[in-house]
């Protein structure tokens, strides 16, 4: 990929994650943090990318580590901030 | 798949995570967010195996899939609400762990064709990866109590993690310039011990932003595979979580009254504190259940204060009874909920909701503190440092400039407690002492209980 383009994005992402999340209530820093979190978990792509081309078992048994790790980071990460927003939503409920 | 087709789902994904974090920045919203996030995220995974169809090792990566998820799921439906910060700790950490190994995998595979700047995106992920993997351990270990929560601080400690931080730096150059796995495993060792020392000096109230901070660290990371492994995906995805990650960092560190400057370098100017051995013969006023429900029933206005103790004896629902009965009796009752009372920003929030008390008692910290003077009884239910009047007293102690509740101001305060133990940042309240002070002893759903007990008899 041409390096102009990888900047551009980086510098768009950049002010873009600057730009979403700049006004947030501290009741939802947590949930942020935890879905943010959640997000990085997209390693696993890169996880599977590199398990894909993996050529000795030294090679697969690191991706398939990352791999574990990674499946960890994504889905418990949505799993549990799901859970801390359901709070919220009950709460709601409570008002009416 | 199509190679363009590709590349699209991975933009749509991309997007899906601005709508995420975009969602979750309200309260309305938040739920809708995450699962965009979600769905974002099972899309662009879907999408790599159709990519690249058929997939060299496709049922190990599956099998690996499927322990991620037998660990990962479990782990996240069980957990109690006053673990879930060090859940989080824990997510991050594995994150940027496997940030790592597959920077480590890609590094292996490199060969002599590398770019300079693949080496430099790759050793950096190994890096970060590691102290963000390491460090998320820690911060586990502190909230989980597995090792002490004060400040760990030793002497020479900053010469120790000046001298690491050196070392890490001056292998990286090594691995850039001489390409061998014996500096990059020498790299990613060292790394992890800087993640440790890095995180051992902070205290208290400043593990959540270290926290939050690792989490940014962890985006970066992704980032950078994104540019080796040419993902664009990974690449916007990673970036966001870093900014973002930052600014949250940011936030966090001003709703407590922290510099940001400070938490990170804390390392390196932390000196150890100095302790005072006389307090614990100092007399203190405790009183009994009956004692409380007297002093609440002829108040006119009561505030609660809700701490991690709160959460630990999951008094919440006795808490509402508690305030019910008092409004019943025509007491003016709000409750005083600090930024960070518990263990992360929004628990309080989170446990009171639980048991459904409505959303307008709930008063934070700048609309609350002007009320103190008139209030005649403030309740401190299991928090402490929130309420420790050393924030604004004492300089050079850990938790000075934090906003407080000033619960000092009102008439009477009562401290719900189970011991004299003090708070998570280890630090002495000199409110306990006070002559206005009455000390109720026990587990906080038990004294609540009988409270609720002694002031329905009245």
């Amino acid at each position: 990929m041409d390096a102009i383009a990888i900047i551009s994005i980086f510098t768009l992402a950049v002010f873009v994650g600057f730009e979403v999340v700049s006004k947030v209530s501290s009741t939802l820093h947590t949930p942020l943090m935890s879905g943010a979190n959640a997000i990085h978990g997209v390693i696993l792509v890169g996880a599977i990318i590199v398990a894909d081309h993996s050529e000795n078992s030294l090679e697969l048994g690191l991706s398939l580590a990352a791999i574990v790790l990674a499946t960890i980071n994504m889905v418990g990460g949505f799993v549990v901030t799901d859970r801390m927003l359901e709070m919220f939503k009950a709460k709601k409920q409570g008002d009416k | 798949m199509s190679s363009t087709l590709y590349s699209l789902i991975g933009l749509a994904a991309g997007v899906a995570f601005i709508l995420a974090l975009k969602g979750l920045s309200h309260p309305k919203t938040a739920r809708r967010g995450n699962l965009i996030g979600a769905f974002g995220a099972t899309v662009a995974t879907l999408s790599v195996f159709f990519y690249g169809a058929p997939l060299k090792n496709l049922w190990w990566i599956v099998g690996a899939i499927a322990i991620g998820l037998v660990i990962g799921v479990p782990a996240a439906r069980k957990v109690e609400m006053t673990q879930m910060p060090q859940l989080v700790a824990l997510f991050n950490g594995v994150g940027g762990g496997a940030a790592a190994l597959v920077a480590i995998v890609e590094y292996m595979k490199l060969g002599a064709e590398a770019t300079t700047a693949e080496v430099i995106f790759t050793v950096f992920t190994v890096v970060v990866g590691c102290v963000s993997f390491s460090g998320s351990i820690i911060t586990f270990m502190k909230l989980q109590e597995l090792m002490t929560t004060r400040p760990v601080v030793f002497p020479g400690g900053r010469f120790v993690i000046a001298a690491t931080l050196a070392a890490v730096l001056g292998v990286s150059i090594w691995v850039v310039v001489a390409l061998g796995t014996t500096p990059l495993l020498v790299l990613a060792v060292l790394s992890l011990l800087f993640g440790v020392l890095f995180v051992l000096p902070v205290g208290g109230a400043d593990v959540p932003i270290v926290i939050s901070l690792l989490n940014a660290f962890t985006g970066l990371t992704v980032a950078a595979s994104g540019y080796v492994l040419s993902s664009t995906l990974l690449i916007i995805a990673g970036t966001l979580v870093g900014a973002s990650g930052t600014i949250l960092t940011r936030l966090m560190a001003e709703a407590m009254g922290r510099s940001l400057f400070g938490t990170l370098f804390g390392a390196f100017t932390a000196k150890p504190q100095e302790t005072s051995g006389s307090a614990e013969e100092r007399p203190v006023r405790s009183g009994s259940a009956d004692d409380v429900a007297i002093l609440l029933n002829y108040a006119r206005r009561v505030v609660i204060v809700p701490g991690f103790g709160l959460a630990v004896a999951q008094a919440q629902h006795t808490v509402r009874e508690l305030a019910d009965l008092m409004i019943s009796k025509g007491i003016d009752v709000a409750y005083g909920i600090h930024p960070v009372a518990g263990r992360m920003p929004g628990h309080m929030n989170v446990l009171l909701a639980e048991a459904n008390v409505p959303y307008d008692q709930l008063a934070e910290m700048d609309e609350v503190n002007p009320t103190f003077g008139q209030t005649d009884v403030a309740i401190v239910i299991g928090a402490n440092d929130v309420v420790n009047p050393a924030a604004q007293t004492t300089p050079g102690c850990p938790i000075y400039g934090m906003p407080i509740l000033e619960v000092n101001q009102a008439s009477n305060i009562i401290f719900l407690k189970r011991s004299m133990r003090p708070g998570f940042a280890g630090i002495e309240n000199e409110l306990l002492y006070d002559p206005k002070t009455m000390l109720l002893f026990g587990d906080a759903k038990a004294s609540l209980t009988k409270v609720v007990s002694a002031l329905k008899a009245l």
